[in-house]
């Protein structure tokens, strides 16, 4: 197991042993360890093999859960690799990123009386076996004459992508970054998926035929009409945008929490929060940007302007978290970052008290006049959410609550265009999982419509 | 405090727990341990005839990730030299003189033979002698072992042979691998067995490896059958043992049994205690945990007498004899039906699938409001909350025959309680029934009939 370091929050001696602080040490690499083969064979064992079971249902994927485990028990590893990735393709990342406890594990019926199936970490095992070894469990369909154009090279667009290539059409796979994988590859921090996870499922769609081009982005109107000349259907999986500005002064100086984890992902050794890092909001993403801040050895202090309630953190997330030695002041909303010589110093902040619900539901937090305060620190960094897919206006598309509008077929208001992923995520929280599911259902909409073209032409 | 004590045909132990002949009993070192940590007895491991053993000797049967569910051995009887044992047999008895010491022996069939061994194993002090009928390989190839169990005349030979020149108790002990255990129980008493015990090892082939294709144990790249032991084989001990306990003969002879087959627990000795047993023998589980497990099996034994009120073994030993019945004395009316209680029902619905693929589809799924429902699951519904509305199985107690099947695949202790039902019909055995009415043997029609008269529904 790896060690977690302790460290009080409000402590000067929060440095951790240097050596698991390196990039590659043990403060970097995945917080669960793989299981052994022995462990994977007791707890496949532990499973009841519930029928219709309620970990199935609760996927959103509805991978067969039972059958993938009772496959480990029986030493069937590829076979229960390819009872996992026929439902989800990205298995390898979900495995890892799933919020379990809110899904498959938390319906688990061991769940009341004892500990749940660990889902996760079996799902890991059988999926890291095939990959590790390279071992593709799929092949192209037979080829149908069709194109398709996938933009976004997440976990949603990964998805679309290996469903439409095994049913046979030719698909390209569109990537304005440098590496393919969308948040996978740079948004999940090394401590809950290792970049060569993500890397490995792009290598797995590669192999089933899928033309992966990075660096190369849809910018605009023209070009989606270009891909919908050259291809049969299109396939938009954009995500979010960036995090969005506070409009407080100083925030020139404030780092943006996405581009932190990628740093902290991609080059650790460049990562320097400083001794005091203040990281605003309280999601997900929030606490991740505050751990890899942790681990680099800054005290951390997570600024929330409601409180514990309404975070919209998982409870085990926000658990982690504290046991990390993050500390955390709820009520409390940024009014301006100080600094000096161009070096921040501290966070002005205001005490918020909560009012009447906002159109969310949650409290709205209202400042409390003369409660100002300021936060001394070195870093501020934030991580109040996304902002809405910028392109999709652009791309003409219809929205819904500045979301791309999909049908329940993920149909765009543009003909042979459909949508999915983080992107369409008007209702319900934004996730790996959500985003695969998306990519099958889109996928066999297309599949469907491509079909009938075929039949009717 | 209950009294564990026994006297087994004049053979005193502190206990009923005894090692039986095997490898925990190869040494005096080892038994000297063993006494140590309790055990009221032990059977040295079979002395007799010169051998020589291989290796690998054991393969081990793992379900679901549990260890030796049963053991099978290739090992022989003793090689060690004959003075050695029989030197140390006399040294553990002097030590341990309240200890049951009985020595296990087999030699050719020979009355010479028998009576040389003989006389050295009285030289020892020991408590009794056991003869081994049962070793499943390499022994019975030479005309030891199970070939003398196998065959009751020679069964009754050999043990003449040792009845009639020693003062020691002598216990048989017999093999499974037979058609019917009476006939060698018989055999052994004729021959003026003061004792019989039971099981010896199972005929067993362990396994194959999918790899190499070899069987297990692979003894240099070939293998061969052993013998079958441990927890697995205790409902055939238990059933072996009940037939020599309702056996007129063996009855009639009064010789006590010591059982033995599957032994792990206190409890399991209780059951074959149940069943007439007033000694047990246990290899198995000491192989696999050690002596130390001896402690419990005293403790636990004498707790469940004191909460029984039960003041010695011979107190209860037997005591579920008089349920035993041939199927032709069971009552044909007796209804039970299964009830699946929903608040200790954790809806993993594997009573739902055995009913339905496997019985007779009489559980149905219920909705948390009360509406029956199909398997199955709305795509596009997910999140843990999804156990909060998951069906409820529910037994349709009109068309459940009372098979008892959910109840044993329920992995929730008391969850499905099998419940008597008045079945409105009057008690009648198959026996009755068919004395009364020989046609319902022979014709369909007349079974029809009788069905329909009694009010006996199968669909």
């Amino acid at each position: 197991m790896t060690s977690i370091p302790s460290g009080s929050p409000n402590s000067s001696d929060s440095a951790f042993n240097p050596a698991e602080l390196s990039p590659g040490g043990s403060a970097w690499q995945e917080l669960l360890p793989p299981m052994t083969a022995h462990e994977a064979s007791v707890e496949a064992n532990r499973c009841l093999y519930c029928y219709d079971a309620p970990c199935l249902h609760a996927c959103p994927t509805h991978i067969d859960i039972p059958t993938f485990i009772r496959k480990i028990g029986t030493g069937n590893l590829r076979g229960s690799a390819r009872t996992i990735l026929e439902a989800n393709f990205l298995g390898g990342t979900c495995a890892r990123v799933c919020p379990v406890q809110e899904l498959c594990e938390g319906a688990c019926v061991l769940g009341a009386d004892h500990k749940p199936i660990q889902i996760g970490r079996l799902q890991r095992y059988a999926v890291d076996h095939v990959q590790e070894r390279g071992l593709q469990m799929f092949v192209p369909g037979m080829p149908t004459g069709k194109k398709v154009a996938v933009v976004g090279s997440g976990p949603a667009g990964i998805s679309a992508a290996a469903e439409l290539a095994k049913q046979g059409h030719a698909v390209t796979l569109l990537e304005k970054r440098e590496l393919a994988g969308g948040l996978s590859t740079y948004g999940i921090i090394s401590l809950r998926e290792p970049i060569e996870v993500a890397q490995r499922e792009v290598e797995a769609v590669q192999a089933l035929g899928v033309d992966v081009q990075t660096g190369h982005e849809l910018t605009g109107a023209a070009e989606l009409d270009i891909l919908l000349n050259e291809h049969d259907a299109v396939f938009l999986a954009l995500g979010l945008g960036a995090v969005p500005a506070m409009g407080i002064p100083g925030e020139e100086h404030v780092l943006d929490g996405l581009e932190f984890i990628e740093r902290a992902k991609l080059n650790p050794a460049s990562l320097q929060p400083g001794q005091k890092a203040v990281v605003i909001g309280a999601g997900n993403t929030a606490i991740d940007a505050a751990t890899m801040a942790r681990r680099a050895g800054a005290d951390v202090n997570m600024v929330y302007r409601r409180t514990e309630r309404e975070m919209t953190a998982y409870r085990h997330e926000y658990e982690f978290a504290l046991h990390e030695g993050i500390h955390f002041t709820f009520l409390t909303q940024p009014i301006e970052v100080l600094s000096k010589g161009g070096k921040v110093t501290g966070v002005k902040c205001v005490n918020m008290a909560l009012g009447a619900p906002d159109a969310s539901g949650r409290a709205r937090p209202e400042p409390v006049k003369g409660s100002e305060f300021v936060i001394e620190c070195d870093t501020v960094i934030k991580a109040i959410g996304q902002e809405k897919p910028a392109l999709a206006q652009v791309l003409g598309l219809e929205l819904e609550g500045g979301y791309i509008k999909v049908n329940e077929d993920l149909q765009t208001s543009l003909p042979r265009v459909w949508a999915g992923g983080d992107g369409v995520r008007v209702r319900g929280s934004a996730s790996t999982v959500m985003a695969v599911q998306d990519g099958k259902i889109a996928a066999a909409s297309i599949g469907a419509a491509l079909e009938k073209e075929v039949s009717h032409g | 405090m209950a009294d564990l004590s026994i006297n087994f045909a004049g053979i005193r132990a502190p206990n009923p727990f005894w090692l039986a002949s095997a490898p925990p009993t190869n040494s005096g070192l080892q038994i000297n341990r063993a006494f140590e940590h309790g055990w009221g007895g032990a059977v040295w491991k079979t002395i007799g005839a010169p051998v020589l053993n291989i290796s690998n000797r054991y393969g081990g049967l793992s379900i679901g990730g549990q260890r030796l569910l049963a053991i099978n051995n290739v090992e022989l009887i003793s090689d060690r030299p004959l003075e050695v044992n029989l030197r140390e047999i006399a040294e553990v008895k002097r030590m341990w003189p309240d200890r049951a010491v009985i020595v296990s022996a087999m030699v050719d069939a020979d009355p010479q033979a028998w009576r040389d061994i003989v006389m050295m194993i009285e030289d020892t002090g020991a408590d009794g002698i056991e003869l081994n009928y049962g070793c499943p390989q390499g022994m019975s190839e030479r005309g030891m072992g199970a070939a003398v169990g196998q065959v009751p005349e020679m069964c009754e030979l050999n043990t003449h042979w040792v009845t009639s020149v020693t003062k020691l108790p002598v216990i048989v002990k017999l093999t499974p691998n037979i058609t019917h255990i009476i006939e060698p129980a018989h055999a052994g008493i004729a021959g003026g067995a003061h004792a019989l015990s039971l099981i010896n090892t199972i005929n067993s082939i362990m396994k194959v490896d999918l790899d190499s294709f070899q069987i297990t144990p692979n003894i240099g790249g070939r293998g061969t059958h052993g013998g079958y032991a441990g927890p697995a084989v205790k409902p055939i001990a238990l059933n072996m043992l009940t037939e020599l306990m309702t056996d007129p003969g063996v009855l009639r002879s009064g010789v006590p049994i010591c059982g033995m087959g599957g032994i792990v627990t206190w409890r399991d000795a209780a059951e074959f205690m149940l069943l007439g047993a007033t000694a047990v023998q246990v290899c198995t589980a000491a192989m696999h945990y050690g002596y130390r497990i001896v402690e419990d099996m005293i403790d636990g034994l004498s707790n469940w007498m004191d909460d029984k009120g039960f003041a010695t073994i011979y107190d209860f030993a037997g005591k579920s004899l008089p349920q035993v019945s041939t199927f032709g004395q069971l009552d044909l009316s007796y209804q039970a039906v299964a009830r699946i209680n929903p608040d200790k029902c954790i809806q993993c619905n594997l009573c739902y699938v055995a009913c339905n693929d496997t019985a007779h589809q009489c559980i149905d799924l219920y909705s948390p409001d009360g509406i029956r429902v199909d398997p199955g699951f709305d795509p596009r519904m997910n999140g843990r909350q999804v156990a909060d509305s998951r069906p409820t199985p529910v037994v349709r107690e009109p068309d459940c025959v009372g098979c008892a099947l959910c109840a044993n695949v329920c992995p929730v202790d008391n969850c499905i309680e099998m419940v008597s039902v008045p079945s409105g019909r009057e008690s009648v055995t198959w026996d009755q029934l068919t004395a009364a009415r020989p046609a319902v043997t022979q014709s369909w029609a007349a079974m029809e009939a009788y069905r329909e008269e009694a009010g006996i529904e199968i669909h």
